[in-house]
């Protein structure tokens, strides 16, 4: 039971939060013209890593707002969190 | 007073009697006791029977630890509670307890026979018996198994007590009202941090406060006494609270930590006034302090089990604490200094008492004062065996060899009639790894000892490896000001007196002259695991200590093998060749001690278990007999019985109505979501399959939702309310998750859309009426309005008023017949149902609910998404391609249609079914196959929706079937458990094919 520094609301605990998985998977633009496998590599496919991982979380019984932060999944340590569409911090 | 009470102590009121019931026979304790001291005040040990061999077992301990004497408390069906440990019942008037695992007696118990048998039944039998042969398993194996498993009896009533949550938040939690606790606290609550002290016993002190030995002083006062008074001043204290009777249960991460408090179980039954029973706290804490102490280790040795084997620590607590000595005739079998403090004790109080030490020697203080006393050590000795079925009445000793793998020389007996051993102290480190912190293995005394690493958590005292006095006062004072970063001078120059321990000797399996298999030496008392069973696992190729732990249950009883798994690892390790730092330890999970499920659950039972939602006209359909239905948390009506009208009956003429005359339904659960924004057209385009940017004010249409996978997700009714606003409808079921879905997309992907979306699913209430009547019934209750085909089409909406209220009604159809829907403000929700029942009266308009409308929309080969789809339908597959636009350059799910998987010819497809036997109903859910006697049968799909319709006066059935729309005139079989039942595949619309009644 963690706790999160929604960028709107500020700390609330986890349970007022759902994660939507990776982060930074931009829905193609163009998906006709992509092949059966480039297709199949953005809708299946993710990654799931012991260690620091960058992720979608929404503040389901809050603000309902989505936003990314990076966690590692080893400890449950947030290094950080920011709004959708800034860019991911470097380290 | 019994001879047992050999001891005044100002921890039980021996002016209070308190009587008790255990096993159906009455005894006499006093106010204080548990209900393990008062029992053991008239001499009674024998208190249960072992898991599996059923062996004579005793109460072993004096706290959560116990593995031995565990209770069915209390006999009523509703309270009786299973698996409670009697050192941890707090003794009250009238308790009724007795021993478990045993038939017909513990006394006399049936099931020892299991102990004859016990070289037949090792580690892994049951996985390696009752394999074969296979007929045995259903009738034999699994019944047996079932009556001999299981500790205790469950209640079969519901729990009528009362249960709480409290959620709280501090700066400082400290887990352990011990001496580090105490200290701890002291300087945390001094030094203005808001403080909670939790302590799972009824008063504070831990181990000390019954400490009264020349040896242990601090301030020159027996440490007891000088903890007595530091007791007294922390109660002072403003900005502690402290919970006794509040165990710790789970520490999570991020210091969010789970403890149950008992605030009505040490109370007789009758003065707990239906008070609330437990109560969990929840705690967030900024900083953790874990002073949770240590456990004494057992001894592994022969028949190391018997009734009055205790340890030497908890004997001490017997007769120090609650006045109560365990025998008369002690031997003491140790190897450390700490069990010499009993041997004192018991000296002191003119008690026998004798000494047997695995050492060669020890020069400690506490030693001497033993040997002055005149108590006889037996140095570099072994317990080889004990004797006495129901309680130890004597032992057998030899000398070791020097290296302590043998034993030497001849054989001494020795009469007693307690056993009290000592193999060290174990650091209760649950706390810290359930955290997620790690461990270090400490070599001089083989114990794992927390590694600190988290600023916000600490260790304190013996939890910490702290054994001596000296070093948990000086080193819990130092730790505790760093981490609260606190200057706080009182305990800085706190002068401590205690013995200190010089010499070590640990041997985890003690040897013996009698070969292993022969020996029955108990590492998990409650789970029976012996050392022959892990060396049997080790033998078999079990190398891992979590699978050496699953194979023999090692550690896996209720009591989570606190006095075991030490033992366990310390054996393998020995066993396998390699130091015991390197095998790890077994995971520690949560909860440290068992929870009721009554706190777990607290106050969310019964009708709290879940949120109902009710529609504004509820209450009508309860006046009116309905039969409701949970649709998600909605409470639905299912169908109005008429007298005493089955579901069948109801169903039947609630669908005639509909079709013959008029029929209203509430539709008011359906989820209804406002769109509204320069691009709400664009982002429909982008959400449904079919398209929107075309659609007129005042419109309405039909979506079909899919995921990106290409599957149906949901569908509904949108109506274009104006040029920039939209009212989407959803299923009742999928409302909140295609709401998320949406705003997903709107956050994250689509950004640039000018689209604003809310839900008011429970801003408006809807009646649905359909039926060829619909249209006269409408015309009355809006009698300004033009209902004609011209002025008001299919699939459009207007505004309307009634009494001066807003009302939007649109023209749609889920039932294939002529069918308006009135939206109107909630709170006029049950107004204007009641009108629409009052003038519908004259065309017999009848309240429907769920079970006829799903039927009539079957009748019409509508889907219901959820009950026709499951998550693997495309709408190709439910031959719906005309509402996938071709036009449209992308659209949720749009790549996916045609992916080499999603246009596969092979894949289920939705059609109809027609029975044979027109009076036969197929079960949905049922298996479809074309062919039973080729074999294996191959399954080629499944009944989606099946009904007897009245209006068509046959059966009906909606399925799914491989390559369906091919087969259109094909006869396939439903085999059920007694019969094949026949039937054609058909077109998946029965009724009205040409849409002539919607415009009737």
């Amino acid at each position: 039971m963690f706790l999160i520094n929604c960028p709107y609301c500020g700390e609330r605990d986890q349970s007022e939060f759902s994660c939507g998985g990776e982060a930074h998977i931009v829905r193609p633009k163009q998906p006709t013209e992509l092949s059966d496998n480039q297709w199949a590599e953005y809708l299946f496919m993710r990654k799931n890593i012991k260690g620091v991982q960058f992720e979608r979380w929404n503040h389901a019984h809050g603000c309902r707002k989505w936003f990314n932060m990076v966690r590692d999944t080893s400890n449950d340590k947030i290094h950080a969190v920011y709004k959708m569409g800034e860019k991911p911090p470097v380290e | 007073m019994t001879k047992f009470r050999v001891n005044k102590t100002k921890h039980v009121d021996q002016t209070k009697t308190v009587s008790f019931n255990f096993d159906g026979k009455s005894y006499h304790g006093f106010d204080g006791d548990t209900l393990a001291s008062a029992l053991l005040s008239n001499g009674v040990h024998l208190v249960g029977r072992s898991f599996k061999y059923h062996r004579p077992r005793g109460i072993m301990s004096c706290g959560s630890e116990e593995p031995n004497a565990i209770c069915q408390i209390n006999e009523d069906t509703d309270l009786t509670e299973p698996n409670v440990r009697a050192t941890e019942i707090e003794l009250y008037e009238g308790l009724k307890a007795s021993s478990q695992n045993c038939w017909p007696s513990v006394n006399f118990d049936i099931g020892g026979i299991n102990n004859f048998i016990s070289p037949f039944i090792p580690a892994g039998f049951y996985y390696k018996t009752f394999m074969w042969p296979k007929s045995f398993w259903k009738k034999i194996y699994e019944p047996l198994i079932r009556w001999s498993a299981g500790l205790g009896k469950s209640p079969t009533k519901p729990d009528p007590e009362l249960y709480d949550h409290k959620h709280v938040h501090c700066d400082v939690l400290i887990i352990g009202g011990g001496i580090s606790g105490i200290i701890a606290s002291k300087i945390a609550a001094k030094n203005n941090l808001r403080t909670i002290l939790i302590e799972d016993k009824n008063i504070l002190g831990g181990s000390t406060i019954f400490q009264k030995n020349e040896n242990y002083k601090i301030n020159n006062k027996y440490s007891s006494e000088w903890l007595d008074e530091e007791i007294v001043e922390l109660q002072k204290l403003d900005n502690l609270t402290i919970k006794t009777r509040t165990s710790l249960a789970a520490y999570h991460s991020y210091n969010y930590l789970l403890a149950k408090e008992n605030i009505s179980d040490h109370l007789p039954l009758d003065k707990r006034n239906g008070d609330i029973r437990q109560r969990l706290w929840k705690i967030r804490a900024d900083k953790v302090l874990v002073a949770t102490g240590a456990i004494e280790r057992p001894l592994v040795f022969n028949n190391n089990d018997r009734p009055g084997i205790m340890l030497a620590n908890s004997v001490k607590k017997y007769l120090d604490f609650y006045g109560v000595s365990c025998g008369f005739n002690n031997v003491i079998f140790t190897n450390n200094d700490s069990a010499y403090e009993t041997a004192v004790s018991l000296k002191e109080k003119g008690i026998s008492v004798e000494i047997i030490d695995i050492r060669k020697k020890s020069n400690s203080k506490i030693v001497k004062n033993a040997e002055k006393l005149g108590v006889k050590i037996y140095w570099n000795s072994t317990i080889v065996n004990t004797f006495g079925h129901r309680k130890i009445n004597s032992i057998e000793i030899m000398n070791l060899s020097e290296d302590g793998s043998n034993v030497v020389g001849d054989k001494n007996r020795i009469n007693c009639d307690c056993l009290a051993v000592s193999g060290g102290w174990t650091p209760m480190v649950h706390m810290h790894t359930q955290s997620g912190g790690k461990l270090d293995f400490r070599e001089n005394d083989q114990t794992f000892i927390p590694t600190e690493i988290d600023e916000n958590h600490i260790n304190v005292g013996s939890c910490n490896g702290d054994f001596e006095l000296e070093e948990i006062i000086n080193n819990t004072n130092k730790k505790v000001k760093n981490f609260l970063k606190v200057s706080e001078t009182e305990f800085d120059n706190t002068s401590v007196l205690n013995s200190k321990e010089l010499d070590k000797r640990n041997i985890w399996l003690l040897p013996n002259y009698i070969s292993e298999g022969k020996c029955k030496s108990f590492i998990d008392f409650q789970n029976d695991s012996t050392v022959k069973d892990i060396k049997l696992a080790l033998r078999e190729g079990f190398k891992s200590i979590e699978h050496v732990k699953r194979y023999t249950t090692t550690g896996m009883a209720t009591d989570q093998g606190k006095l075991s798994n030490m033992h366990a690892l310390g054996i393998i390790a020995d066993t396998v060749g390699v130091k015991m730092g390197t095998l790890g330890t077994t995971t520690f999970r949560p909860p440290f001690t068992p929870l009721t499920f009554g706190s777990i659950v607290g106050r969310s039972v019964g009708k709290f278990f879940d949120i109902i939602r009710k529609t504004s006209i509820h209450e009508w359909h309860s006046q009116n007999n309905a039969k409701f239905e949970n649709v998600g948390q909605w409470k639905r009506p299912w169908y109005y019985p008429i007298n005493d009208e089955g579901l069948h009956d109801a169903v039947q003429r609630e669908s005639k109505a509909a079709r013959d005359s008029a029929g209203i339904l509430d539709a008011s659960t359906l989820g209804k979501i406002d769109i509204q924004g320069t691009d709400a057209s664009e982002f429909l385009n982008r959400v449904y399959t079919n398209a929107w940017s075309k659609l007129g004010i005042g419109k309405c249409r039909y979506g079909l939702m899919l995921n990106e996978d290409g599957m149906v997700y949901d569908d509904g009714v949108t109506t274009r309310l104006g040029e920039n606003h939209y009212l989407m409808t959803t299923t009742t079921g999928g409302a909140a998750n295609v709401l998320s879905k949406l705003e997903d997309y709107l956050q994250t992907e689509w950004p640039e859309l000018d689209v604003y979306l809310t839900s008011v699913t429970d801003h408006y209430s809807t009646a649905s009426i359909c039926g060829p009547n619909s249209k006269k019934i409408l015309t009355k209750i809006f009698p300004d309005k033009d209902f004609s085909d011209e002025a008001f089409p299919h699939m459009s909406y207007q505004n309307a008023k009634i009494d001066e209220i807003n009302c939007r009604i649109m023209r749609i159809s889920f039932t294939g017949e002529l069918s308006y829907e009135i939206n109107i403000e909630s709170k006029y929700g049950k107004s204007l149902w009641e009108k629409c029942i009052e003038v519908g009266k004259e065309f017999k308009i009848t309240p429907y609910g769920t079970e006829t409308m799903h039927l009539l929309r079957a009748e019409k080969g509508f889907i219901i998404v959820g009950q026709d789809t499951d998550g693997t339908m495309t709408p190709i597959d439910l031959q719906m391609d005309w509402i996938v636009s071709k036009k449209k350059y992308d659209f949720i799910g749009k790549r996916s249609l045609y992916r080499s998987d999603t246009i596969r010819e092979d894949r289920k497809q939705l059609v109809g079914l027609l029975t044979d036997d027109p009076n036969e109903v197929l079960e949905e859910g049922a298996q479809i196959v074309s062919d039973v006697n080729k074999k294996p049968i191959e399954m080629i799909g499944h009944v989606t929706s099946s009904y007897f319709s009245p209006n068509l006066n046959k059966s009906i059935a909606l399925a799914v079937v491989k390559s369906g729309k091919k087969m259109n005139g094909q006869k396939l079989i439903v085999p059920m458990e007694n019969k094949n039942i026949n039937v054609t595949v058909s077109d998946s619309v029965f009724l009205d094919k040409e849409n002539k009644r919607i415009y009737a």
